[in-house]
């Protein structure tokens, strides 16, 4: 019988079907971080029970690290004891921790990534719900919550109901200027914060095959912002090569068996799905949010709605623009902006950063913005650094930090005060996330670097030669 | 996780969509490593100003809502798969959240603390709100046995879903984790015979 590839993956993992319809599935890979990890080690320690698979599991410390002095003592006391408690937890428990100081260290779905942890065919879950982004690969990866780290540390499964499937095929080639963010921003736009609710997602298409691995981790990151459980998306050479000789990464003979295996990983071409969409990248445009769910999205050349789009009232249309201080109708082409955020599991690694870099060369940052650049992991931070990038940006008056969520979540000091407006290449536009008040708008790394240069929201299409 | 069979309670309406768990509890607020005291900053920022004062037109601070269930807009619980969601909603006294659209892993942790998640149809949410518009005294009584939440003192009633096996666990007050753990032998034959080159545990890497 034709399969998704969703579900071959998915069968190949099921231990047991449980009465009822749920299933037993086994989880390869789990990745742990300071703040949802500690009451499930609590949990252990209760019930008086080890690490199932302590090899299966590897932690790093990102949530709640500051960008800055990373090699002194972590200034808050509350992030400070959940950091150290992590690694106590690990200690105790016997798991591997690429923490502060390590040079692995980094947004927990950009190390798995580029460990080579993270391979085709896997099931993987974190306590995180951008676990999501490492489904680019062809695996089944998704978040969950403390319960369920707790689950899959003490038995390394999970009890689940199999989500329905969806395929979202992009054909056609991107424009200039037109970058992978804009695409998933695109898709979100159209299918609203909660269309693919109760879905897996497999992005298909010649627009998304012609993607880097990079992008494509970019595309699967913001499938839950569509209310989808996880996207993925076919391993092809691209994807192989990618894994080629990273850390953990099956070597030699053994990765070409691997690589065997992973070429039969891929949706049957006469596979049902549950709910199909087709777009043209062609229609693409860069994209900005104006609102307050990732839903939210417009060309950054067109106006905001003057009506809510289906699938969010009349109420909740009124109340995001009122957060965020804009009027129904309104065109954002050159609203001042206070801030840039580049950084994020989203777009944090090292194409996100050349990428920037290459615009922001021989330019300045406009004087009333404040631009950070905060890369994904120690390995990208290095990387940039290798290629010069750091001294690019901090000569166009950028601030180069160092790895973490830092202000994608606001949990640590990288804040953005009340009522400003910060263009974020992070995933998440909800009030307040970005630090209480803050207004925060979505873009692509090449929309925000171009608006911190111009000190507005710009379309850089009319930037680029 | 306490067990539970049915509810008789007042509510509190928050005809609000999309509420995303960074409304819920604030990323700031997620440093605690116990899963206690989260109630304190539920909705922390719709609740209270900078300073730390209630905000006197948020539904919690008006002491005319009460009771252990929370009637909210669609799209409930969107967003970040923090569990301190649901944990700041147990700590504070709900038993029960209501509405017409639940995300996933809302969902799956809310199950996970013996939050009940209770998925009306649109129609009868907006009963609901208007029933505790007319009257904030109104109850409504939710049955997880028989599947059904009802507004006390009329004939209005609807059934709602929930997974057998997670309404068998609520209504015993088990966890995933006994069931998981007893299977243990079976877990460890799937490895024996499915885990290949690829899916094997990862080297330990040396720290350096
Ligand atoms: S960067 Fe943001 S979205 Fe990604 S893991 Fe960190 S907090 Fe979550």
């Amino acid at each position: 019988m034709s399969k998704t590839l969703f579900d071959k993956i998915w069968d190949s993992h099921v231990v047991k079907p449980v009465e009822g319809g749920m299933e037993v599935l086994y989880i390869d890979r789990h990745f742990i971080h300071e703040v949802t990890s500690p009451q499930a080690f609590d949990g252990l320690r209760q019930r008086n029970i080890p690490v199932f698979r302590t090899k299966n599991t590897v932690a790093t410390a990102d949530h709640n690290v500051p960008t800055q002095n990373q090699h002194l003592p972590i200034a808050d006391p509350l992030g400070r004891f959940q950091v150290e408690k992590l690694t106590e937890n690990c200690n105790e428990f016997g798991v591997d921790l690429y923490g502060l100081g390590h040079r692995w260290q980094g947004i927990v779905h950009v190390i798995g990534p580029e460990l080579g942890i993270t391979q085709p065919g896997m099931t993987i879950v974190c306590g995180d719900s951008h676990t999501s982004t490492h489904g680019a690969f062809g695996t089944i990866a998704f978040g969950i919550g403390t319960s369920q780290v707790e689950q899959v540390l003490a038995s390394q499964c999970l009890l689940l109901k199999r989500p329905k499937r969806m395929r979202i095929t992009v054909d056609g080639e991107l424009a200039e200027g037109v970058v992978s963010k804009d695409i998933i921003l695109y898709i979100i736009s159209k299918l609203s914060a909660a269309g693919g609710t109760g879905y897996f997602v497999e992005y298909a298409g010649s627009a998304i095959r012609s993607l880097s691995m990079e992008a494509r981790m970019t595309i699967c990151n913001m499938s839950i912002e569509m209310g989808a459980r996880g996207g993925l998306i076919a391993p092809d050479e691209t994807t192989f090569e990618y894994v080629r000789g990273r850390e953990f990464a099956p070597q030699g003979a053994a990765f070409e068996a691997a690589v065997a295996k992973w070429r039969e990983l891929y949706s049957d071409p006469d596979a049902v799905f549950d709910k199909e969409y087709h777009y043209r990248a062609e229609d693409i445009a860069p994209m900005i949010t104006y609102g307050t769910n990732p839903g939210m999205g417009i060309p950054v050349d067109e106006a905001i709605p003057t009506a809510p789009t289906p699938g969010d009232s009349l109420a909740s249309f009124e109340k995001s623009l009122g957060y965020m201080g804009f009027a129904a109708g309104e065109n954002l082409l050159g609203k001042p902006i206070h801030h840039v955020f580049i950084g994020s599991c989203t777009n944090s690694r090292i194409e996100d950063l050349r990428l920037a870099a290459k615009f922001v060369q021989g330019k300045q940052k406009a004087p009333h913005v404040s631009a950070m650049i905060v890369p994904g992991s120690k390995q990208v931070e290095a990387q940039a650094k290798a290629e010069g990038l750091d001294k690019i940006f901090i000569a166009a008056g950028f601030e180069f930090r160092e790895p973490g969520c830092s202000a994608c979540l606001g949990m640590n000091e990288d804040k953005v005060p009340a009522g400003e407006y910060c263009v974020s290449t992070s995933n998440r536009n909800f009030e307040g996330r970005q630090g209480p008040g803050a207004r925060t708008i979505l873009a692509s790394p090449l929309t925000a670097v171009a608006s911190a240069v111009e000190g507005k929201i710009v379309d850089v299409r009319s930037l680029l030669n | 996780m306490e067990k539970f069979t049915h509810i008789i309670s007042t509510a509190v309406p928050l005809p609000m969509e999309d509420v995303d768990t960074d409304q819920i509890i604030p990323a700031r607020f997620l440093k605690a490593t116990t899963r206690e005291g989260f109630g304190d900053n539920l909705f922390r920022d719709w609740r209270y100003h900078p300073d730390g004062s209630p905000k006197a037109d948020f539904v919690l601070n008006n002491p005319t809502y009460s009771g252990k269930i929370l009637v909210a807009g669609k799209n409930f619980g969107c967003g970040s798969s923090r569990e301190h969601a649901a944990w700041s909603l147990t700590d504070y006294g709900f038993k029960v959240v209501v509405s017409s659209f639940f995300a996933d892993i809302f969902r799956g942790n809310a199950l996970n603390n013996g939050l009940l998640p209770v998925q009306v149809s649109p129609a009868f949410l907006d009963e609901m709100f208007k029933a505790i518009e007319n009257d904030p005294q109104v109850k409504f009584i939710v049955s997880l046995e028989h599947q059904t939440i009802a507004i006390a003192g009329t004939e209005r009633e609807e059934q709602f879903d929930i997974d057998p096996f997670r309404k068998v666990c609520m209504i015993n007050g088990y966890d995933d984790i006994d069931y998981l753990l007893s299977l243990k032998d079976e877990i460890e034959q799937f490895e024996k015979k499915n885990l290949t080159e690829n899916t094997a545990p990862v080297a330990n890497a040396s720290i350096s």
